[in-house]
């Protein structure tokens, strides 16, 4: 994308102010889109963003700057803003000679998204519309996206590092709204991996369409859910989205640093079920938050957090672990070049149990049964973290009986964490995700078997 | 600056081909952010962003296409992205480009030359004023975990075939502060902010005095009983709460059968004390603007009045298909294409203060912050359950602090269940304002 020596240039002028390391972050993002909504094709659209961040870390303090100008002399003169924004006095002729450095990508892509005809794109959000309202005349709305990005990176820095990567991301969801006699009811379903066009090969929309119609009619029957203390029996896939809020981002360094997390200071020690190991996985093949090297060009890594229940180590990314002493863990992303790097997870989940989850179920007298959640959120600093659910039914007497309505799930994350009393053997990759922190978000996935939390409290109406 | 959006819109413009038409949506932001951490500059971020967008309608269809610069070189390939996006959609007779609609532009004075001029280390210097001050307020505080300063400058153009040609821009600055309270047992977190045009008059102790309260007073906190009960929303509460509101009073939710308002035009939907308004043409409002996202003037639009559902917002689409008039609601930016939406929300306030509607509650909880409301709240079918975090209220005043329990009910129940409208109007940073709501009969889940 660069060429060396304008990458070489730019590195020399974000230290002439002095600095201990300085990085260019080059991004090339394509994108396209599709959507069918009210049995039209809305928009087709298509996007294109390129661009630099450049930052300089003098001392505790990074200066940054990022400019859409990838000319020799727009990289120059945000080399220079950087430097300026982090300066030390200290400045000089400094020479940076790179050796370029390549990482296989876990996630080869077969058929690259741009070259196929957007009137074969149209004809899947069709075929999926189709689907979703033959499903039942109660189908009253459906909504059909499609996506693809294509996101080229390379990464240089004062350490002598060169490298890119070239990631490749399709995505397709189907969005339904069932109108019955109580009013109306939604259900979605969506998919997404770090692959091309092959996405299709794997999956058929209109099953999609027809699973997202049908928990949109389930739900027109739904009664209030509970409130208060319930057995919650979280299903495999989605329900990964729980190890997500309720310690992903508590193992996370920055806020470990800033001791904003009630895990900082616990690495050694038991602070989950001996039933629950806990891992990042930057690496899983075609996975929706799987790639070569993270933003920082530290090739992605499998990360073993928690190991039956023992706190192992946290999340890493580079100015973290520089200041400890340590390598990064490969968690350092960004939203896009106009972002600094932090903390992230990537693909996150728990490992696979040993109990058949029917026997989960049938050994829960009373309790809910969440087939399918929602996004979350975390409160790192007392821990307590809550999550939707989408899709979820009670169960009575060891079985899953009528469907309860959406409603919000709370806990605190050591307690339910150390709580868990069973786990199933049925363990799958949810759906994809996007995790926001600090107003950046970025694509993760998550993972689980059908597992057992005692008490959980679900936020419904029915007291 | 803004002379040049408008020349490249026109000149995009300029390039329609007979019974095509094409609208461009220009941008170019500037941003400064300082996060200051134990008396040191943690990062320094100054940043620009730029961007076309163009839409095109032919034969009936429209397509999009956009791209991150200004750069002239990529005119040529977005407009021919956009053309062969354009002759995939389906055939629509009320797509059309918004026109012209003689509504005049109120003039607000959105820019402050304040913002450009601002040096640099008087930047850094507020950032560690305001960690300091934050730091003195309270012996529990343990550590500041950020404190920020923040400006933005921004610029857009929109320039269509069908006669719109506006430019505008804005500048704004704010403060934050995140504190964390406590000690060796328990921790928790509380954020503050103040917000401007102009950063010498942002009030850095209401930042500081707010993250200090908010984290202090939950020290301590425990979960509640499960039961019905009275709460009070706290204004950033509320300003999330009537968010929610305004995205179902969409005209596109309306048109793609997703409001659940859709069939109560001129009937009650709340308490008669509700009268929620969407005025852009507020300068107080911190997403004040005079035009929309197509270019129309933004208007002062009352969609409850009284409790009675009055209007929805429409863009020109949606108000086409809908056989009635843009409310001046287009919301969108360079990337895509326009929707219709809420612009800046606000309740018509009542006129006491969140102390004396306390006084008057017996039994209940105040609401200060709650989690969880992208995954909790359905706008469609109007499930409403959220994670929260407060304080109880016992014979009129504030007792025990709480933590880990949700509320839930539903929106319509919400609406009628306002029991009073507080008095104390705050323009937060955010497209909705805050004041103090006094809700009946929600359910608090906790032990």
């Amino acid at each position: 994308m660069i060429d060396q020596g304008t990458l070489e240039n730019t590195l020399a002028a974000a230290t002439a102010r002095g600095g201990k390391f300085a990085e260019i972050f080059v991004e090339d993002r394509q994108s396209s889109g599709a959507l069918l909504d009210d049995n039209r094709i809305e928009e087709l659209s298509s996007g294109r963003s390129r661009g630099a961040g450049i930052r300089v870390i003098v001392g505790e303090s990074t200066g940054f700057a990022h400019t859409a100008d990838l000319t020799e002399r727009g990289l120059l003169q945000a080399a220079t803003a950087a430097a300026d924004a982090a300066r030390d006095g200290n400045g000089g002729v400094r020479t940076v000679d790179l050796s370029s450095q390549h990482v296989d990508s876990p996630s080869p892509v077969k058929v690259m998204p741009e070259t196929v005809a957007k009137q074969r794109k149209v004809e899947l959000l069709e075929l999926a519309n189709d689907a979703a309202r033959q499903v039942g005349d109660s189908i009253a709305q459906v909504s059909v996206g499609y996506g693809d990005v294509r996101r080229r990176i390379q990464i240089a820095n004062s350490d002598g590092l060169l490298t890119g990567d070239d990631q490749v991301k399709t995505r397709f969801s189907v969005s339904c709204v069932a109108l019955g006699d109580t009013g109306m009811q939604t259900g979605r379903e969506s998919i997404g991996h770090t692959m091309g066009f092959e996405l299709f090969d794997q999956y058929d929309v209109t099953d999609l369409a027809v699973k997202a119609a049908n928990r949109a009619i389930t739900k027109l029957g739904a009664r209030p859910a509970p409130s208060g203390a319930v057995t919650t029996v979280i299903g495999k896939g989605g329900g990964g989205v729980l190890f997500h809020e309720a310690c992903g981002h508590g193992l996370e360094a920055d806020h470990v640093a800033k001791q904003a997390t009630v895990f900082a200071g616990r690495v050694g020690e038991l602070v989950a079920s001996p039933l629950v190991t806990v891992i990042d996985d930057g690496t899983m093949p075609h996975e929706w938050g799987a790639y070569a090297i993270d933003d920082e060009g530290k090739p992605a890594q499998r990360n073993v957090l928690i190991e039956d229940g023992i706190l192992l180590d946290f999340m890493w990314d580079e100015l973290r672990a520089r200041a400890e002493g340590r390598p990064s863990s490969g968690n350092g992303r960004r939203q896009s070049y106009k972002y600094l790097p932090m903390v992230r997870m990537t693909n996150t989940y728990i490992a696979n149990g040993e109990t058949d989850p029917e026997d989960i179920i049938a050994d829960t007298d009373s309790g809910i049964y969440v087939a399918q959640l929602g996004g979350g959120q975390v409160n790192t600093v007392s821990g307590d973290f809550v999550f939707g659910m989408t899709e979820a039914y009670l169960i009575e007497n060891g079985e899953i009986t009528e469907p309860i309505r959406e409603g919000n799930l709370i806990g605190n994350g050591p307690e339910v964490l150390t709580s868990i009393d069973a786990l199933g053997n049925d363990f799958e990759m949810g759906a994809p995700g996007t995790c926001g922190k600090d107003g950046q978000g970025v694509p993760v996935g998550d993972g689980t078997p059908t597992l057992r939390v005692p008490a959980l409290t679900v936020g419904g109406t029915a007291a | 600056m803004l002379d040049e959006l408008l020349e490249l819109g026109d000149r995009i413009v300029g390039r329609a081909k007979d019974g095509e038409q094409l609208e461009a949506i220009v941008v170019n932001e500037r941003e400064t952010e300082v996060r200051v951490f134990e008396g040191d500059v943690e990062s320094f971020t100054s940043a620009t962003s730029q961007g076309i967008g163009i839409r095109v309608i032919n034969n009936q269809r429209q397509g999009f296409a956009w791209a991150g610069t200004l750069d002239p070189d990529v005119i040529d390939s977005t407009l021919a992205e956009a053309r062969d996006n354009a002759t995939f959609g389906s055939v629509d007779p009320d797509l059309k480009l918004a026109e012209p609609d003689g509504v005049p532009m109120a003039e607000l004075d959105l820019y402050d030359q304040a913002v450009a001029d601002f040096p640099t280390d008087d930047k850094i210097a507020l950032a560690l004023k305001l960690e300091k001050m934050t730091k003195a307020g309270d012996p529990r505080v343990v550590l500041v975990e950020s404190a920020d300063f923040a400006d933005s400058i921004s610029e857009a153009a929109v320039v269509t075939t069908s006669g719109i040609r506006i430019g505008g821009r804005d500048a704004g600055s704010y403060v934050t502060s995140t504190v964390i309270a406590g000690g060796d047992e328990e921790t928790q977190i509380g954020f503050g902010y103040a917000v401007g045009r102009n950063p010498r008059e942002l009030d850095l102790e209401k930042a500081a005095e707010m993250a200090v309260e908010r984290s202090t007073r939950l020290l301590g906190a425990v979960k509640p009983e499960t039961g019905r009960i009275t709460v009070v929303l706290d204004p950033m509460v509320t300003a999330q709460f009537i968010g929610i509101i305004g995205a179902t009073l969409s005209g596109e939710a309306v048109l793609k059968g997703r409001s659940l308002f859709a069939d109560r035009l001129g009937e009650t939907v709340g308490s008669e004390l509700l009268t929620l308004v969407d005025d852009p043409t507020n300068p107080n409002a911190f997403t004040a603007g005079e035009a929309d996202g197509e270019g129309l003037a933004t208007r002062r639009n009352v969609l409850i009045e009284g409790g009675r559902l009055n209007k929805f917002v429409h863009n020109s689409y949606t108000a086409r298909r809908l056989g009635t008039e843009s409310t001046g609601n287009a919301v969108r930016g360079f990337t895509s294409t326009p929707g219709a939406g809420t612009i800046a929300l606000s309740l018509a306030p009542g006129t006491r203060e969140q102390a004396e509607l306390i006084a008057d509650i017996e039994d209940g909880v105040l609401i200060q912050g709650v989690s969880g409301l992208h995954s909790g709240v359905n706008p469609v079918s109007g499930d409403f359950s959220t994670g929260a975090d407060g304080l109880r209220i016992r014979n009129g005043e504030l007792a025990e602090p709480l933590r880990e329990f949700t509320i839930g009910s539903t929106l319509q129940r919400m609406l009628l269940d306002v029991i009073e409208v507080g008095g104390d109007l705050d323009w937060l940073p955010s497209s909705a304002a805050g004041l103090s709501l006094v809700v009946g009969d929600v359910t608090v889940s906790g032990a």
